[in-house]
């Protein structure tokens, strides 16, 4: 028994910190989650809003929105394979965001000239797409063709960028749960993007969260779909994997 | 309140912000090579003399050091206090001026997985720095040496 218990303790002791995924949500004060939990207060809840208008959008002479493929209210569309991105797409060219996936049928599907990598239109599409998949648990590929994307992206979370020469993990692994001055370091998760930031005044999607980042360590940033962010953003929500769909979180 | 602390919290974001007046700061004087020996920099950097109500007041400039970003300091006028690195208090009794010094300059001579950045680091070592800070040093050779003459008085 004694030996039992000294091994279970052993274990316990061993796991890696971030074995467990927890939500930014746990870190947030009672304010902030009853704004994101109630719908009329969320001020996520206007990009919906915007991505709902985009989905049943028809321009000029057009005869299809999106809404004619995937039902009137997104009920054609499968949640669990939202809850799958990025995924792995050969015939797409390998790895595939959410927002590609979305410009893809955007530009192929409707004919129109594609967007722009982290434009209003395609973040508030996002927005709607994802929040059709709020509740269902993020499931993120990690083994197969994904497995040495993972890699890539995992070695670019624990590179040192800028001038205060960081990386992702020195916050968000190795010091998670600490306080940087007053704010407590989450896990960095990314299962409420595109969220609402507070302090920003506006909708964010992941990659453009990147680029703070970037900027806070005073380093060049990497462009909006480029696959250094891509695989970083493969990286990000596969650490989700487990976690519930937040979209649109409100975090600061 | 909850307003006034986030912001005042908001160390990230600060460092950007003011990213410009900093580069000022930095860009007043070239970068001047320093040697560490036995885990120390003898001397002072550029040959400067520090002066110690400067250094306090940086360590807790959120624009500036903010060295309380990650340490608990006794600075108690500041609400906030990280809790990354170790406390500072006492940091004059365990170390001299030239081992505080390298502590300062890059910690990561000591321990090459430091969270803590390199605030007098040889910029050209910098991967991917944003083209602004291009060559430049997080802090000048005087707020450093500014910073070591406060650390030494916390015996
Ligand atoms: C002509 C039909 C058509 C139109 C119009 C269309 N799509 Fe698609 N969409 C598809 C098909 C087919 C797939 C692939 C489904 C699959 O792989 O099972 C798809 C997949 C998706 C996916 C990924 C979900 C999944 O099941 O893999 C998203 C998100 C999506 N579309 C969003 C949109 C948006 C937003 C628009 C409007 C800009 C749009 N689609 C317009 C046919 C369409
Ligand atoms: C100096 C510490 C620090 C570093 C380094 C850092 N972050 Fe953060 N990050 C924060 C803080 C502070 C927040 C806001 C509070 C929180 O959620 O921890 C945050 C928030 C986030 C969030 C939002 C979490 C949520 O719940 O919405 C993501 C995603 C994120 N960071 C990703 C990254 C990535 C990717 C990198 C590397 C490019 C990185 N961070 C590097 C401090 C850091
Ligand atoms: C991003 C977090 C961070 C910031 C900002 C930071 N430090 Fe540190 N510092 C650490 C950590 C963590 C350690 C522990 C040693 C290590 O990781 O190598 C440390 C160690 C030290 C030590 C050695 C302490 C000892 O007992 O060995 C000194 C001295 C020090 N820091 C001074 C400063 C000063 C002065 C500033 C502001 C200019 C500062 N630090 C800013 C994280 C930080």
């Amino acid at each position: 028994m004694t030996r039992l218990l000294a091994t279970l303790m052993l274990v316990t002791l061993t796991l890696p910190a971030q074995a467990e995924p927890v939500s930014g949500y746990a870190f947030l004060d009672d304010s902030t989650r009853e704004m994101q939990d109630d719908d009329f207060s969320n001020p996520g809840m206007v990009a919906v809003d915007r991505g709902a208008e985009l989905f049943h959008e028809l321009r000029d002479s057009e005869v299809h929105s999106c809404s004619s493929c995937h039902g009137e209210n997104g009920e054609g569309m499968d949640i669990k394979a939202i809850a799958r991105y990025p995924v792995f797409n050969a015939n797409l060219g390998g790895l595939v965001t959410l927002q590609e996936r979305v410009n893809y049928c955007w530009e192929i599907n409707l004919d129109r000239f594609p967007l722009t990598p982290g434009s209003s239109e395609l973040i508030a599409l996002e927005t709607y797409v994802r929040h059709l998949a709020k509740g269902e648990t993020v499931n993120v590929q990690t083994d197969g063709d994904m497995a040495p994307l993972l890699a890539r992206g995992e070695a670019l979370y624990n590179t040192r960028f800028g001038q205060l020469d960081m990386s992702c993990g020195h916050c968000h692994v190795q010091h998670q749960g600490q306080m940087l001055r007053g704010q407590r370091l989450s896990q960095g998760q990314a299962n409420g993007f595109p969220e609402y930031r507070l302090g920003r005044g506006r909708i964010t999607s992941l990659q453009q969260r990147l680029t703070e980042c970037f900027v806070s360590f005073r380093a060049e940033p990497f462009e909006e779909g480029s696959p250094e962010y891509d695989l970083l953003e493969l990286y990000i929500m596969s650490r989700a994997n487990g976690l519930e769909i937040e979209t649109p979180a409100v975090r600061f | 309140m909850r307003g006034r602390s986030v912001r005042s919290l908001l160390w990230l974001g600060l460092y950007a912000a003011c990213a410009s007046a900093l580069a000022d700061a930095s860009a007043q004087q070239a970068y001047c090579e320093w040697q560490s020996a036995d885990f120390a920099i003898a001397s002072p950097l550029c040959g400067l003399d520090g002066d110690p109500a400067r250094g306090r007041a940086l360590a807790a400039d959120s624009h500036g050091g903010n060295c309380l970003a990650c340490h608990p300091m006794p600075i108690d006028e500041e609400p906030f206090h990280g809790t990354i690195g170790p406390p500072l208090q006492g940091i004059g009794a365990r170390y001299s001026a030239a081992q505080i010094r390298l502590r300062i300059v890059d910690e990561k001579q000591l321990n090459p997985m430091t969270i803590m950045p390199g605030f007098y680091r040889d910029p050209a070592l910098a991967n991917r720095i944003a083209g602004e800070f291009w060559g430049k040093t997080f802090l000048s050779a005087q707020q450093v040496e500014d910073l070591v003459a406060y650390l030494v008085t916390l015996k």
